[in-house]
């Protein structure tokens, strides 16, 4: 590292954790961050080099997908998975899309936003009812949720398999979208009782001065004020409904009630040796998700941490 | 015990109407008792039942639970969960938590990885096995090629018993170690600079610093990405289905998957059920005693005496 990497580092963080922003502008103390910060960095260097690897191993079956799909049948068989696309062609998208793919799309569609609808719906009146009704049964419910938490949903698909075709709902979206909007409540209840617990309680005691009903609070107060958690709580549940796999595998059968994570394992057997177009429509799956993610960054993340991060 | 202000009389009097009453949770509470709770208790009832989908369960008593006590393929479905569990959490730990511990720190590098870092957590596993079938492809995948450089004589690592779990354990490592490394990230964050401040004036090495201050400070993300993981790794079965379908042989048959072909393949899903609530009392249980063994319930927080 060269004399000045230390100055250099400093004009690239916009956020220097801790006090450092306060003490940056007083030259007498300015040797010490300084110092702090070259032990900090030697810390990142055996860590960033793994991270480099890491990127590596993660980076390059994505370039095998994204350059596969580029490239004709004939060339990626004769040429290996590795090879660049040297005359970059579409035909492997059209192919996919000539199918059912649409229809797949649109089903999925359809499944992720009811399941985010009836999701947002249910974990905002349970958590809503949690954080203002302080009694003895409201934290049952919590515990309740809390313990719904660890059930893995392949241990209870025969039972569900049961439920779902005594409702007669097999073999229909519905079949989805009902398991899968109850596998993602637990962690909205979660996610939206900690955001609903800090809404100051001098707001609701003032609307109640003014004769509001819970549900006028609810609608004027908890839901504006707890945007973030709602979002968090949408976004959530569509990935899971968007990605999910086992509930479509067992509770639907035809074509026509196909979502697009059973589309693909279909398409196994149909594009058995066109792997171009496999990929392609791998690819088509997850650009959907990959452009929610650009605009809802925060929220996917936020989203996925609240698995863990209670 | 009752003051007799104004604002006193009046909080009593508007709590009836100001709070929302227990039934408001009552739909959610409801829905998910009925499809995610309810069933738990229903698959250990169907684990008693002989039942092949279509008529109805027929009481069967504990033939399939004296059956699954003397199973072979359970046995060896068993053991290879537990291999896989093991060999996942061996694997996925260190590189998370040195991913993560160097995330949280903040590098420009940092933002333009983590775009890279997050593909993976977005698609379905569905999605990425698929990929990863095609690179494994041992003749015409990447698999293929790496053979020939290296001039092996066999690309096909899905055909062989230990390359084909290996396989499974990397592609979910793959998978998982993203959401991992964000798990650290956050714990990382949390640490407070005034720890490794007071180390460095002490003297104290970067490694020593990670050992002595990073890692017990970590403690409870690690016990909380643990948990996940074992339980995760328990429950692959997206990847081994679209990867090696349970084989070659059953070489890959874990849990879940031996669940899945008995039950919708073979269609006896009582015995299923059996296997079924096996797994749920294995996971449980795994999980009841890593949290145990490692004090969590007992540690309120890592900070206290700050």
């Amino acid at each position: 590292m060269t004399t000045d990497a230390p100055p250099t580092e400093n004009r690239r963080a916009p956020n220097p954790p801790g006090g450092r922003r306060s003490r940056r502008g007083r030259p007498a103390l300015g040797a010490t961050p300084a110092r702090r910060r070259l032990s900090w960095r030697r810390v990142n260097y055996p860590a960033g080099f793994a991270s480099l690897v890491w990127l590596f191993i993660v980076a390059l079956p994505l370039y095998v997908l994204v350059s596969a799909t580029l490239r004709t049948r004939q060339d990626y068989l004769d040429n290996g998975a590795l090879s660049l696309p040297t005359s970059p062609s579409v035909d492997s998208y059209r192919r996919v899309l000539e199918g059912d793919f649409l229809t797949y799309l649109l089903n999925t569609a359809i499944v992720t936003a009811a399941c985010a609808t009836l999701v947002i719906v249910l974990a905002v009146t349970v958590s809503y009812s949690i954080v203002r009704t302080r009694s003895r049964a409201s934290r049952r419910i919590f515990q309740f949720f809390l313990l719904g938490l660890a059930i893995p949903s392949q241990a209870v698909i025969i039972p569900v398999y049961l439920i779902i075709t005594e409702l007669h709902f097999y073999d229909s979206l519905m079949a989805i979208i009902l398991p899968t909007a109850a596998f993602a409540l637990p962690v909205s209840v979660l996610i939206l009782t900690g955001t609903m617990r800090d809404i100051d309680e001098e707001i609701y005691e003032s609307m109640a001065l003014d004769g509001a009903t819970p549900l006028r609070m609810l609608l004027q107060l908890t839901v504006p004020m707890s945007r973030a958690g709602i979002s968090t709580v949408g976004v959530f549940s569509a990935l899971q409904a968007w990605n999910g796999f086992l509930f479509p595998l067992i509770l639907t059968q035809s074509r026509e009630n196909r979502v697009l994570t059973l589309g693909l394992y279909d398409y196994v057997g149909e594009f058995r040796v066109d792997v171009p177009a496999l990929l392609a429509a791998v690819v088509l799956s997850i650009v959907p998700i990959f452009v929610a993610y650009l605009f809802a960054r925060r929220q996917l993340i936020n989203g996925l941490m609240g698995v863990g991060g209670k | 015990m009752h003051p007799p202000t104004p604002t006193g009389r009046r909080e009593r009097a508007r709590r009836p109407t100001g709070r929302p009453g227990i039934s408001w949770a009552i739909p959610g509470v409801a829905f998910f008792a009925f499809f995610a709770a309810a069933p738990m208790f229903l698959v250990a009832f169907l684990s008693l039942t002989s039942w092949d989908g279509l008529g109805s369960p027929a009481w069967a008593g504990t033939d399939n639970w004296t059956r699954l006590w003397s199973d072979p393929g359970m046995r060896t479905a068993l053991w290879l969960s537990l291999l896989l569990t093991a060999f996942s959490w061996l694997f996925q730990t260190p590189i998370a938590l040195l991913l993560g511990v160097w995330a949280a720190g903040r590098q420009k590098s940092r933002a333009m990885l983590s775009a890279v870092f997050f593909l993976p957590l977005l698609a379905s596993s569905v999605a990425l096995a698929l990929v990863w079938r095609s690179i494994l492809d041992p003749n015409f995948g990447l698999a293929a090629d790496v053979a020939r450089w290296f001039d092996l004589s066999d690309a096909n690592v899905l055909g062989s018993e230990r390359g084909a779990l290996a396989a499974i354990a990397f592609v979910a490592a793959w998978q998982f170690i993203p959401f991992h490394t964000l798990l650290y990230q956050g714990g990382a964050r949390q640490i407070p600079k005034s720890l490794y401040d007071a180390a460095s004036i002490d003297g104290a090495g970067t490694v020593r610093q990670f050992f002595q201050i990073t890692l017990p400070q970590l403690k409870n993300t690690v016990v909380t990405s643990s948990v996940l993981m074992v339980v995760g790794a328990l429950t692959y079965f997206d990847t081994v289905l679209i990867l090696t379908r349970g084989g070659p042989g059953d070489a890959t048959s874990i849990v879940p998957y031996l669940m899945y072909e008995t039950g919708f393949q073979a269609f006896d899903l009582g015995y299923a059920s059996a296997i079924a609530t096996a797994l749920v009392v294995t996971a449980t249980g795994v999980s009841l005693l890593m949290v145990r063994l490692t004090g969590f319930s007992r540690m309120r927080s890592t900070r206290e005496g700050m």
